[in-house]
């Protein structure tokens, strides 16, 4: 079977913390323990006029894609309920080819 | 018209689970906006909760807020049967014993009419909070209910949505101009009808995390990705800010400065629609002289940011075909507000970007004011008896509520006309009132109390004698319409999927104590759905020609209208049939006859804030820092939600945000816990250092308070330790009654102790 992963177009992502709640309700995990963290680029200035300010969430090790979701024909809980929809589930290749027409930066994580 | 597209009914079977579609808003709090959500039921139990990938404006995403909604449910600190306590027992937690409703409508049946023989039905006050269902229904409770106006919103100046809708209604004749974010559409952003903003200016607004009234906030991230570019005005460095072509990050409190500035260059470089403004627009010399009053230069001396900068947002602001304008609580939080957001309104429609496709757009849906219940008064002169109509008409006729401010006054005199309160899920103390102390002593001076809430409160221990449990939006059948279905654009059904305690919805409550009390108004209504459709939903037609009912949303899962730009060149606006806009003069009024008429400038003008380095340079000595109160989080809706793990986890602290150079000035450090203090009052909170935060201003939270610390009098939930309303000055507010300085006081801030009772928080996560 072709390889599974989570392509992030992470410029979009707001850091809304969806992917971390929906993930430990789908895995049904307890304070402190998380299946994808969010990681942050606190606000810093490059010049005058830009700044950079980013988040990326990153898959911990007890992600598993949400396999008996996708059994079930379902995407993962994060893709689902990110609010910005800047995750994207599917085999790598796709999900590669897919970034490759985006302007911006993005990111693919497999799993 | 037309009905959401959906592929399913609106409830199935999964597997073990019944799956019942819907929409949220409120309690948990949030704005109406609805996010769509499936709820998985087994045996009677909510497990869990998905995101509905049909709903077209949210498309599956879900907020944090809405995702916990089974630990909301089913939380330890729910309260599910009615409780009551002694008078003499405010403030004592152990005071409280489990009552039936009837003998809890008993109670109230009984007070309302001794109160109503003693001293006129007008001695009842509803408090009622903002954006939630219940914020809705308070005109109806009070009116039709307890036949009283005394209406009370309790935040000083009327601080939110009021000022905006208020000046929207003098300067446009309409109740608030939404970004047109392709809501009304069931294909969303893919309707043919619908273009893209090239431009967006976000001011003083933070849309992502804020719940706005009509707004789903991370539509705002959809045209991001589509190319929409951004102007940013906002003291602190936001998601939007770090992505915007130009970001002014502007001194709180002085955008009205900056609207000028903007008109003025937009004007003076021919910018300007002049089709739209000949044809639609009245005043506009009057107007034109008046922002050349404002030069970009001292805007720029005043508001902190460069001058070219200026110059730039409105050059691209006007340029871009077409360009909409967010615009957000700062206009509502000053004294100066109503004249920033005159600024607003003028720029979208000397641009020509009112009711157009992708500009600001003035909504087809109208059940705001329906079956508010303002005319079921009897006898109907009471309406001119709303406390604070001699001082504050403009405000009081305009939102048709009582002045906050005006009402603390009442409540404090020796023979104050008040003697109820009914709270329809209104915090006082923790969320909107300023001098929250102030307010608690002179709420418990009313003689009976009744609070509608979900969990024990700062405000429900400390002044009051009966406790109402509401249920969530799982457990009611009811509808959501952006802004409230006052220039609304789309409602989606709210469907019913699980009951939990004894716990009632709002209209089930208005319901049940308005057929004790007034049963000609309110015995035919067996059921919600029978008042929605009665009193809501009816004056809006389905596709054939019907009347909308409950049963439609439920069938079809939303209901959209086909919708009409630039309805002021057909007609529909006025009530008359003719072309124009619902003003005096039928246009825009760029110089506000209305404005005039209620006693305020008919143009816009810049005051500095009531304190500031410029206007009070010796208070400013002493309390050096400007601080912006109400940043919004992920987590919470006010002063919602601190009870429930999932989103304390995520934000567990209140914080206050500093530049990294005001904290090297003061020894502070990220993560310290500190003191805010001024002359009014001090709070507590964590530190956060954000390099993108304005040098010389804060950015706190608000609403907070510590459900898991001691509920009983003193302690309050330590609700004093942590307002940041302690330091909002009384009765600080502009000419017309609108706007006090939330956005924009000072303070000192010098390094606290963390509580004793830091650790309890251990409590929220494992009960």
């Amino acid at each position: 079977m072709a390889k599974k992963g989570l392509m992030i177009d992470y410029l979009l992502c707001t850091g809304c913390h969806s992917c971390e709640v929906s993930c430990k309700l789908e895995k049904n995990l307890p304070t402190g323990e998380f299946g994808i963290k969010l990681a942050e680029d606190k606000p810093w200035q490059i010049d005058d006029d830009t700044w950079e300010y980013k988040w990326i969430p990153v898959p911990t090790q007890l992600c598993d894609l949400c396999e008996d979701r996708t059994a079930e024909g379902k995407v993962p809980s994060c893709v689902l309920h990110c609010c910005s929809h800047c995750m994207h589930y599917g085999e790598i290749e796709d999900l590669a080819k897919e970034m490759s027409e985006l302007d911006r930066k993005a990111v693919l994580f497999t799993v | 018209m037309a009905f959401g597209t959906f592929t399913t009914p609106i409830t199935w079977q999964e597997g073990e689970y019944t799956v019942t579609r819907t929409n949220s808003w409120s309690p948990p709090g949030d704005h109406p906006t609805g996010a769509g959500m499936l709820l998985y039921v087994k045996d009677g139990i909510l497990e869990k909760v998905e995101g509905d990938p049909e709903q077209s404006i949210t498309k599956g995403a879900m907020p944090i807020r809405m995702l916990s909604l089974p630990e909301y449910v089913y939380s330890p600190y729910r309260i599910l049967h009615p409780m009551k306590r002694a008078r003499d027992k405010r403030g004592d937690d152990s005071a409280w014993e489990q009552v039936s409703w009837d003998e809890a409508y008993d109670l109230i049946v009984e007070n309302v009419r001794r109160c109503t023989e003693q001293y006129g039905s007008n001695s009842i006050a509803t408090f009622v909070g903002t954006g939630r269902e219940a914020g809705n229904w308070g005109p109806t409770m009070s009116c039709r209910v307890f036949n009283s106006p005394n209406i009370v919103y309790m935040q000083s100046g009327w601080s939110c949505y009021g000022p905006r809708m208020a000046c929207t209604s003098y300067v446009l004749g309409a109740p608030y101009p939404e970004l047109d974010y392709a809501s009304q559409y069931p294909t969303s952003y893919d309707d043919p009808r619908w273009q893209r903003p090239e431009v967006i200016l976000i001011w003083g607004k933070e849309p992502l995390k804020s719940n706005p009234d009509g707004f789903w906030g991370h539509s705002i991230v959809d045209m991001y990705a589509m190319g929409t570019k951004f102007i940013v005005v906002d003291p602190r460095l936001t998601w939007e800010a770090a992505r915007a072509e130009i970001w002014l990050q502007v001194r709180p409190g002085t955008d009205a400065a900056l609207g000028m500035a903007f008109c003025n260059v937009i004007i003076s470089e021919d910018l300007y629609d002049h089709d739209f403004v000949e044809k639609w627009c009245f005043g506009f010399d009057q107007f034109a002289e008046r922002v050349q009053t404002m030069s970009p230069a001292e805007a720029a001396e005043i508001c902190e940011v460069p001058e070219e900068k200026i110059i730039e947002a409105a050059r691209m602001y006007a340029k871009a075909k077409p360009a909409a304008l967010q615009w957000g609580l700062a206009v509502d939080q000053k004294p100066n507000g109503i004249q920033m957001g005159f600024c607003c309104l003028a720029m979208m429609a000397i641009t020509g970007n009112i009711d157009n496709p992708g500009g600001n757009i003035m909504g087809a849906i109208d059940i705001g004011g329906l079956g508010s219940g303002y005319t079921d008064l009897d006898p109907q002169s009471k309406i001119n008896e709303m406390i604070g109509v001699d001082e504050y008409p403009a405000m009081v006729r305009t939102q048709q509520f009582t002045h906050p401010d005006t009402v603390l006054d009442e409540l404090e005199k020796e023979d104050s006309i008040f003697h109820m309160g009914f709270f329809t899920s209104a915090n006082a103390i923790a969320n909107p009132c300023n001098l929250p102390k102030r307010w608690e002593k002179a709420l418990d001076k009313l003689e009976f109390n009744v609070v509608m809430d979900i969990v024990m409160t700062p405000t429900a221990e400390a002044v009051c004698d009966l406790f109402l449990p509401v249920n969530t939006y799982a457990e009611r059948d009811m509808y959501v319409a952006t802004h409230y279905g006052a220039c609304g654009t789309w409602i989606g059904a709210i469907k019913k999927a699980i009951t939990v305690g004894e716990a009632k919805s709002d209209i089930t409550i208005m319901r049940e104590l308005g057929t004790r009390l007034r049963p000609e108004l309110w015995e035919r209504y067996k059921t919600d759905i029978e008042y929605i459709d009665d009193q809501k939903l009816c004056t809006l037609k389905t596709p054939d020609g019907r009347p909308l009912t409950m049963q439609d949303l439920f069938d079809h899962g939303s209901y959209h209208v086909d919708y009409e730009y630039r309805k002021y060149e057909k007609g529909l606006l006025r009530p008359d049939g003719q072309p124009g806009f619902m003003t005096p003069t039928g246009r825009i009024e760029l110089y506000s006859t209305m404005l005039e008429a209620w006693g305020d400038e008919p143009l816009p003008y810049y005051e500095e804030p009531p304190t500031s380095p410029r206007s009070t340079p010796e208070y400013a000595e002493e309390y050096p820092m400007v601080l912006s109160t109400g940043a919004r989080t992920w987590s919470y809706f006010h002063s919602e939600q601190r009870h429930v793990p999932l989103l304390r986890e995520v934000e567990p602290w209140p914080l206050v945000d500093i530049n990294p150079k005001d904290a090297d000035r003061y020894g502070l450090h990220d993560g310290d816990w500190v003191w805010l203090e001024n002359d009014n009052g001090r709070c507590k909170m964590k530190l956060s250092v954000q390099p993108g935060q304005k040098e010389g201003a804060l950015a706190s939270q608000h609403g907070w308070w510590y459900p898991e610390r001691d509920a009983s009098s003193p302690s309050l939930f330590d609700v004093y330790e942590v307002n940041v309303n302690n330091l909002v000055p009384y009765k600080t507010i502009g000419k017309l009654g609108w706007g006090a300085p939330f956005k924009c006081l000072m303070c000192k801030i010098y390094k606290a102790e963390p509580s004793a009772d830091i650790d309890r928080i251990e409590e929220v996560y494992h009960g």
